[in-house]
């Protein structure tokens, strides 16, 4: 029996989409139909979870029934496991949309003597697919059937390539999971993968720096293209997998040469005329400097225009965020009140960087903002690994942008004078526009120094700025006379425009 | 399905044969099945059911491999996967008396 005849590519391959609209978006629109995937993950990678919402996204969304073999939970267990993702299995089950094979393990004294078929399994497979006109077909997981007869791998291998030939035949779009033992060995036990899939695809949960951090591979994909590489994704209640998109898959935000006040005057006359509409900003400066205070007259300055203001803070309480601006005479409680403005205070640490990614998303989405002030980047930096953190980055700044938000985020610099700080790094080349905020001394005197590093797509002012800070807000002054090097001792190299 | 044995009475069906229509395992299994009737002491019935026939069957049992020789009077059901030719093995797995042995 051979397994797949067709290694030519084919442009026409049908799409079925999997529910999860980032990885769809992996895989040029969904799995090929017809074919089989191999979902690998360690335990506790979620396959069981993409599994069941493959098999949901079809029944709930495209009248697409479909049959569970379960391997390693009952049938009740995987409703009751599912059901905080919000899918109700039961229902679908009462109405024959989804059937479930149970093959979980049971109390049962079984010996094997000498040779055997699988044709018991896929005799019950072909009558659920027959009983409830299924279209998708999840196998959960083959490695239990593997530990099932763990004599006779041999047999198994044999068996399943019998199997999987004869799902094939009869269209079935079918989802294997198999279990690995580490994140980055062999794809999996018993190299299943080898034998009876089309595609592959790897879930990881892996430990970076004592954090989880879950993602999607897409590794091979018989006569398609795909995307390559890891992707993040998170599981979400009332939701499942939700794969963060990377903003390398779409890179053409239009560019708007609107411009909108950055809620400081003197600052939109630096840079001749503003902020951009549909562009990130980085405020960048030591702890002090007026980070915090550029963002409340980013805030204020937009309201003021009559724009949505959003703030999402991970430094300070709600409380604290109200009684700055209120110590700089702008009134956030007012702002709330009117609807325009929405302060939210989230802990670095309570959630995931995806799931922070994902909170900003629907905030932006529940609120429509015109503008989006993010304090501060370092907050989350500190629970990120570095990978991580860039991802996070890139698709953040990307979201702002399809959104045409004007973004402001900020950055804290470790050292009090000068330096660079990671996040910088990464959102040097992602942000259109930077603004330094520097102590600088000046014989015994520490001054405050702000500056335009860079701003994409036009001309600013260029000098380095005294300012300083009262119950008024900020004022610009005058530029100053010597020479500071902003940057600090170490002089380094500043980020190109 | 219920069975007259030679005496008249009629005996339970104790034993299931659960089989995939009449390939080489599966015609194998039947033979075995004969031998095993024929080897016991006790009059022992085995109902075969071809799941390409009764899925539904293989379904409620829980099958996954054939041929399978089921006991499904006793807790936990006990089973035997694969090759049921060596009688006198069988017969002592379900705790049947052979006809050899106690002569």
């Amino acid at each position: 029996m051979t397994m797949a005849e067709d290694s030519v590519v084919d442009p026409v391959l049908e799409r079925v989409k999997t529910g999860i609209e980032a990885f769809d978006d992996l895989v040029m629109g969904g799995l090929p139909r017809g074919r089989t995937t191999i979902v690998g993950g360690t335990p506790g990678s979620g396959k069981t979870v993409f599994a069941t919402q493959f098999l949901a996204h079809g029944i709930a969304d495209l009248h697409e029934p479909g049959v569970f073999v379960t391997f390693e939970e009952s049938p009740d267990e995987i409703d009751l496991n599912m059901a905080g993702f919000g899918w109700d299995i039961r229902r679908w089950r009462e109405r024959n949309q989804l059937v479930f094979v149970d093959a979980s393990p049971q109390d049962r004294d079984e010996i094997v003597v000498g040779d055997f078929d699988l044709a018991g399994l896929l005799t019950r497979i072909l009558h659920a697919v027959r009983a409830s006109k299924a279209k998708r077909l999840v196998l959960d997981s083959l490695t239990q059937l593997f530990d099932h007869f763990i004599a006779d791998p041999t047999t198994v291998r044999r068996e399943l390539l019998r199997v999987a030939a004869a799902l094939k035949q009869e269209g079935l779009t079918v989802l294997m999971t198999a279990e690995r033992n580490s994140e980055y060995g062999e794809i999996s036990r018993h190299r299943i993968e080898e034998f009876v899939a089309d595609n592959v695809v790897i879930l990881r949960n892996a430990l970076d720096k004592e954090r989880r951090r879950r993602t999607i591979e897409v590794l091979k994909m018989r006569g398609s293209r795909h995307v390559e590489g890891e992707v993040p994704i998170t599981l979400v209640e009332n939701h499942g997998l939700v794969a963060v998109p990377l903003s390398s898959l779409r890179l053409e935000q239009q560019s708007s040469t609107k411009r909108v006040t950055s809620g400081n005057a003197e600052l939109d006359r630096m840079t001749s005329g503003g902020l951009f509409r549909d562009s990130v900003t980085l405020v960048s400066g030591a702890t002090g400097t007026g980070k915090t205070l550029l963002v409340t007259n980013f805030l204020a300055g937009g309201v003021a225009a009559g724009e949505r203001a959003l703030l999402v803070g991970y430094e300070e309480s709600r409380g604290q965020l109200f009684r700055n601006a209120r110590g700089w005479g702008v009134d956030f409680e007012a702002m709330e009140a009117e609807g325009k403005l929405k302060v939210i205070s989230l802990y670095p640490e309570a959630q995931s960087l995806p799931d922070h990614l994902l909170t900003i998303r629907e905030l932006v989405e529940e609120f429509k903002p015109d503008r989006l002030a993010i304090d501060s980047l370092s907050a989350l930096e500190r629970i990120a690994p570095e990978t991580g953190f860039r991802e996070f980055l890139i698709s953040l700044t990307s979201f702002i942008k399809q959104h045409e938000i004007a973004g402001l985020c900020t950055a804290t610099n470790k050292s009090l004078i000068g330096g660079q700080s990671a996040s910088e790094q990464h959102i040097s080349t992602l942000t259109d526009s930077i603004i330094l905020l520097r102590y600088i001394q000046e014989g015994d005197m520490m001054n405050r120094g702000l500056m335009v590093l860079k701003m994409r797509g036009s001309e600013h002012d260029k000098q380095i700025r005294r300012f300083t800070i009262d119950g008024e807000g900020m004022h610009l002054g005058e530029p100053f006379g010597g020479a500071p090097d902003v940057f600090g001792d170490t002089a380094i190299a500043g980020p190109t425009a | 399905m219920n069975m007259n044995d030679v005496t008249g009475k009629v005996v339970r069906p104790m034993l299931r044969l659960y089989l995939a229509g009449d390939a080489p395992g599966a015609r194998r299994a039947l033979e075995g099945r004969k031998r095993l009737i024929d080897a016991a002491l006790e009059p022992i019935d085995i109902e075969v059911i071809d799941i390409l026939e009764r899925p539904a069957e293989a379904e409620i049992a829980g099958i996954l491999a054939t041929p399978t020789l089921s006991d499904e009077t006793v807790t936990p059901p006990r089973r035997l996967i694969g090759d049921i030719s060596n009688t006198a093995q069988v017969l002592e797995y379900f705790g049947y008396r052979n006809k050899d042995a106690s002569a």
